[in-house]
């Protein structure tokens, strides 16, 4: 108990001290030494944290609730910062700090030549900061500071080099987006707050089952009542669509990718994006009690999986690509905390952590490499020059779409495999659509693989000249990462499935779909290994793998015929939808009207130019006529005053 | 209570003597120059003043602690009165940290032969303002809440910009047609007092005042004759024009003590007089001053974004965030009665203070940084800005910073209020909280596209290139700001320790 929180300390405040003396300091460190500093405090973070999950795993440590210190007293509410530490903050924690530190170390390398070399240690090391405050929040308002601290420092990095105008463009609308999200997950913590008075973790989840007794409705007009528990859990959802970019609050996240690569890697792949999955998984005792929301998951996270992937086949940027294939991913975990199987939506969240991580910074190895063009069709053959790169590109790959045995395949098949034991309405539909997405996947990461590491080279004559395999700071990192990739899902799968996260999730059994899986279909990580070749999602990688082979080896030309065939469906793809049309077009220009006629109009024309200035006006108005009575000659005022008195004497005479 | 150390008129007046003084001696060229240092002394006097006051104060209770009296005008039961509760001490401190700054800030902002009448104002600004919060004396405060809008109309008349006359006399109507009505507000509750038997110096207490039993009706007329007075300082919408108008025109100095300070004494007098006096009025009432609370915040928020000039930007924002106090207080009024409603009345109170204190400290950092691009450049238009992180690195990094507590970024003290706030608001109401939480968006959308605009890019002209970065004085003030922001953003608590006492007998006074 006492050794755990000095860990957990540690583990917060290791990042945040190198950020502070990084940020601080700045240009006055060396750049050796900003490095330094930030890499050796975040490997302390690591092993802290490892050490954590390592006593959870061997059952050293039990689950604790603590508070650091009381941030704020207000009536009888009292928010503090504190840490929750189970098994579920363990794994996360390890996982947040594992894939930070590589991104510090391969950073080294990648930002070598940038004149922000210190203030780029001091964001991502303030990032990791926050979090891990949100993923060991024991409150919702602590995880409320973390989830806007990653935001905040997903939008300084996004914007990190901020002499690109498209650079800033998509940091700022990164921000906007998630604070609409946000709007969300706020009016969810109210909701708590007014239900529960609380907003500690555990009070809230001990009174759920009274809540659910009562089952309270809130009135959203006079005859339009939602159960009070669904309203949560959908404003919480809310929140989580935005940061974890689901349908319709997804387009931040391929804009993101004008930031530099290892933040891509950290940020837009394995932690900060996953934070919406996270805190749907640490609300699972609410979430099962809305069978509303996980419907509205299911069909969210299905959408997000498959149109978001047919996105990705037309992208010719490589970072794009990945980030689409991200939001296809990310979309597979939603669809998996539908299905009430968190578990194994936390479990692909680890092992897509690993090899997404790989995949961004191999696709930055590559990136450097051609003199960061980041197009693929100006890449190709670049196996011949950097094998190792390529054959951790692949391994990532691979793990990517499923193939069995990678970790990949492990966390993805328990997916699928949930979604069809679900009951809710939706299953069905939405078991077809992933199952149908992983030929889409295999085929946009086969045409990745063929088209920049194989087939010929369509770089220019001077940078196929220069073509090397990176520094040792760059490819060993990818080797780090390769090996998780690899081995994750055999290690994890038996274990997830035994209860891994213990009484940290919470699951109706009724709903507790991985436990079928268990019980119908498991039989140890080496049959369903082997079970894996003859499933179904292996014929829709077959197929995929077949067709991309078709299109980028055997016929490159098919794939500028099949375009200039079907126009709408191709210009519809390069327009992403028309999401970024809709709001750009559309909601922008809409906002900056109304607000125009709110100020000509509202404040400008109606207050202060009739009723303020009018007033002020009519007062000299009504003076410069009376003035005239005050004409200056005396016989007017003589005059004047005999009518007056006359008037008088004819008054009190007769009246 | 007789203190050894009258502290509190040691706060009110030595300023403003200080200042008098200074004004004389402003005159003699070489005299002023070695007096450069003394405003700061002063200030930093001051500084003593108030950290001694809150080492002798006692949290948890609401009486007026430190109290002071002297009989003034006896026949008329008006006394020289002042105390100092959990608001007024907090209010207090801002004041005096605020001018504090300013002073700091004059050192290169201000010509040198004016630097010491530009002090003087400000230190008699100081001086009446923490008069206005500490008075006890319905009267006393009165006359402090109009003594303190003299130096200000020096201040924008003098050291203004282009439009200062029109914006000075704009300002200057529209609060004295305010307060008007307060007085009259003011003479009639001494008329009910005297007639439920309370004579001498109780007949114009505010405390007196508050336990007066008052009906409905009487209630009703009284809540829009006080309103009205301090919801144009706060500025409530749609009487909130005046703000952007005398801001913008308003030097750097002006513009922060009013955004930080005189805005504040709008939400102190609602403390003060609307809630506890006319209670039942208030929770009538309550929902159109919920309504015009949250038309200020999104209606604001709207025209805020559309700004193309820095000051009038900031101001908007201003009233946009002063929405959240109105908002925070009328929402203790309206669930006073509903089940659990005290505890989230009190949360709704520690809310708009809170939220009072950090708009003090946030639109006081933002002005002080639109001052210092002006005294550089010369102008406030946005467009003439772009790519002023290339030549001001550390600036840039001071403005984000308040940039983003500006936008109520959790771990800057810009959160804590907006975040209690709403949480009260939900329970008035979904629709209203849904509303409120709009701040979010907007709030985003119109301060860090002003970032955007201004800071990132390249360098768009010759006049950015010029730009030198922070000076030391205004480092110091910066850092300053820094501190207070984040301190308090990641440790809120010993303000809500401080104020806990007074919001708590707040909302019993609310519920009674």
């Amino acid at each position: 108990m006492n050794i755990l929180w000095y860990l957990a300390v540690t583990v917060v405040c290791a990042p945040l001290l190198g950020a502070i003396t990084v940020g601080l300091l700045n240009k006055k460190l060396s750049r050796s030494l900003a490095h330094w500093i930030t890499c050796s405090l975040m490997l302390v973070c690591f092993g802290a944290s490892s050490s954590i999950l390592v006593g959870f795993l061997i059952g050293k440590f039990n689950t604790v609730d603590i508070d650091l210190y009381v941030w704020g007293n207000t009536s009888n509410l009292s928010i503090a910062v504190g840490f929750l530490l189970d098994r579920l903050s363990a794994l996360m924690i390890a996982i947040v700090s594992f894939v930070s530190l590589v991104v510090h170390v391969y950073s080294i390398g990648y930002m070598h030549d940038d004149p922000g070399y210190q203030r780029f240690f001091c964001y991502i090391s303030l990032f990791t900061f926050g979090m891990l405050m949100l993923v060991m929040a024991n409150n919702f308002a602590q995880l409320f500071f973390g989830w806007e601290a990653v935001g905040l420092m997903s939008y300084l990095l996004i914007g990190f080099w901020y002499k690109k105008e498209a650079a800033n463009f998509a940091s700022l609308k990164a921000f906007l987006i998630n604070r609409i999200g946000d709007m969300g997950f706020v009016l969810g913590i109210a909701a708590v707050l007014y239900y529960f008075n609380s907003l500690h973790f555990k009070t809230v989840f001990a009174q759920i089952s009274t809540l659910v007794a009562t089952n309270p409705m809130l009135a959203i007009t006079n005859t339009v009542q939602w159960p009070a528990i669904s309203f949560i859990c959908i404003c919480l959802f809310i929140g989580a669509m935005a940061k974890s970019a689901q349908i319709p609050l997804h387009v931040w996240l391929p804009d993101s990718m004008e930031g530099p690569t290892p933040i891509s890697a950290l940020i837009h792949a394995a932690t900060m994006v996953t934070a919406g999955i996270f805190m749907v998984a640490r609300m699972s005792p609410l979430y099962e009690y809305s069978e509303t929301a996980l419907t509205l998951m299911l069909i969210i996270g299905s959408l997000t999986c498959l149109f978001m992937a047919i996105l990705a086949i037309v992208q010719t940027d490589i970072k794009r690509i990945i980030a689409y294939s991200t939001l296809s991913q990310l979309g597979y975990m939603v669809v998996a905390l539908g299905a009430s199987a968190y578990a194994a939506g936390i479990f692909h969240l680890v092992t897509h952590a690993c090899f997404k991580a790989l995949l961004f910074l191999g696709a930055g190895a590559a990136i450097l490499a051609v003199h960061h063009d980041q197009n693929i069709f100006k890449m190709g053959n670049l196996h011949k020059y950097m094998p190792i790169t390529a054959v951790t590109m692949l391994i990532g790959n691979l793990a990517l779409l499923g193939f069995p045995g990678t970790s990949g395949f492990y966390s993805k098949d328990l997916i699928i495999a949930s979604v069809r034991n679900s009951s809710l309405t939706f299953s069905t539909i939405a078991y077809y659509i992933i199952l149908f997405t992983v030929l889409i996947t295999t085929f946009y990461a086969a045409r990745l693989m063929l088209v920049a590491f194989r087939t010929q080279e369509r770089m220019a004559e001077d940078v196929r000249e220069h073509l090397h395999e990176p520094r040792k700071v760059i490819w060993v990192p990818l080797i780090i990462l390769a090996i998780p990739s690899l081995f994750l899902g055999m290690i994890m799968i038996t274990s997830i499935l035994n209860q891994f996260f213990g009484d940290a999730i919470f699951v109706l059994p009724a709903h507790d779909t991985v436990a079928m899986f268990k019980t119908q279909d498991f039989h140890g990580w080496f049959s369903m290994w082997l079970h894996g070749f003859v499933s179904l999602p292996f014929v829709c990688i077959l197929m995929g793998m077949c067709l991309a082979w078709l299109c980028y080896e055997k016929y490159p030309a098919l794939p500028g015929i099949i375009q200039n065939d079907a126009k709408l469906m191709t210009r519809i793809l390069l327009a992403k939808f028309g999401f970024d049309d809709f709001n750009e077009k559309i909601i922008m220009p809409a906002t900056r009207k109304l607000g125009n006629y709110c100020w000509q109009i509202g404040d400008v024309l109606c207050i202060d130019g009739i009723m303020v200035n009018g007033t002020a006006n009519s007062v000299g108005r009504v003076a410069g006529v009376l003035k005239h009575a005050q004409t200056g000659y005396l016989y007017h005022y003589i005059f004047i005053i005999v009518a007056g008195l006359l008037a008088l004497l004819v008054w009190t005479m007769f009246l | 209570m007789t203190a050894q150390l009258n502290i509190l008129s040691l706060i009110i007046w030595t300023p403003v003597l200080a200042g008098l003084m200074f004004l004389l001696l402003a005159r003699h060229v070489t005299l002023s120059n070695k007096l450069r240092y003394a405003p700061l002394l002063i200030s930093l006097l001051s500084v003593a003043y108030i950290t001694f006051a809150f080492y002798n104060f006692t949290l948890n209770t609401a009486q007026m602690q430190l109290q002071e009296h002297i009989m003034w005008m006896p026949t008329l039961g008006i006394e020289y009165a002042l105390g100092v509760d959990g608001f007024a001490i907090l209010l207090t401190a801002l004041t005096i940290f605020m001018t504090l700054l300013v002073i700091l800030a004059a050192f290169t902002h201000v010509k040198r032969e004016q630097f010491l009448t530009y002090c003087a104002s400000f230190l008699i600004m100081q001086g009446l303002m923490c008069g206005v919060f500490l008075a006890t004396d319905a009267i006393l405060f009165y006359v402090f809440f109009e003594a303190m809008m003299i130096p200000m109309f020096l201040i924008i008349g003098i050291w203004g910009a282009e439009n200062r006359i029109y914006a000075t006399f704009k300002f200057m109507l529209y609060t004295l047609f305010g307060s008007l009505f307060f007085l009259i507000a003011l003479l009639y509750l001494h008329k009910v007092a005297t007639s439920n038997g309370l004579i001498g110096t109780e007949s114009f207490a505010i405390a007196s005042f508050q336990n007066l039993t008052l009906d409905l009706a009487t209630q009703k007329w009284l809540f829009w004759a006080i309103l009205i007075a301090f919801a144009v300082k706060i500025p409530m919408w749609p009487v909130h024009t005046w703000l952007p108008d005398a801001h913008t025109e308003a030097p750097t100095g002006g513009s922060m003590i009013l955004a930080a300070i005189t805005l504040k004494i709008g939400g102190y007098g609602m403390l003060r007089f609307l809630l506890p006096i006319v209670p039942a009025g208030c929770a009538f009432f309550a929902n159109t001053i919920i309504i015009l609370s949250l038309v200020a915040i999104a209606y604001i928020s709207l025209i805020t974004l559309v700004q193309q000039d820095l000051k009038k930007l900031v101001a908007y924002s201003s009233i946009a965030h002063m929405g959240f106090v109105t908002l925070g207080l009328f929402v203790a009024c309206k669930v006073i009665t509903v089940n659990n409603g005290p505890q989230i009345a009190v949360t709704g109170i520690d809310g708009a203070v809170l939220q009072m204190l950090a708009h003090g400290f946030i639109s006081g950092a933002m002005f002080l940084c639109v001052g210092i691009l002006y005294v550089r450049m010369h102008t406030r238009a946005i467009n003439q800005y772009g790519g002023v992180v290339n030549t001001m690195p550390l600036y840039a990094s001071f403005l984000m910073l308040f940039a983003l507590a500006n936008v109520g970024m959790p771990g800057t003290i810009g959160f804590v209020g907006e975040f209690f706030v709403i949480l009260a608001t939900f329970k008035a109401g979904f629709w209203y909280a849904l509303i409120a939480s709009s701040s979010l968006v907007l709030g985003v959308a119109y301060t860090l596209w002003m970032y955007k605009r201004v800071v990132f890019g390249e360098v768009v002209n010759h006049a950015v290139t010029a730009l030198s970065d922070l000076s030391i004085n205004e480092k110091i003030a910066c850092a300053l700001l820094a501190a207070a922001v984040i301190l308090f953003g990641v440790w809120p608590n010993p303000l809500l320790n401080v104020m806990r006492g007074s919001s708590q007998q707040l909302a019993m006074q609310l519920s009674k």
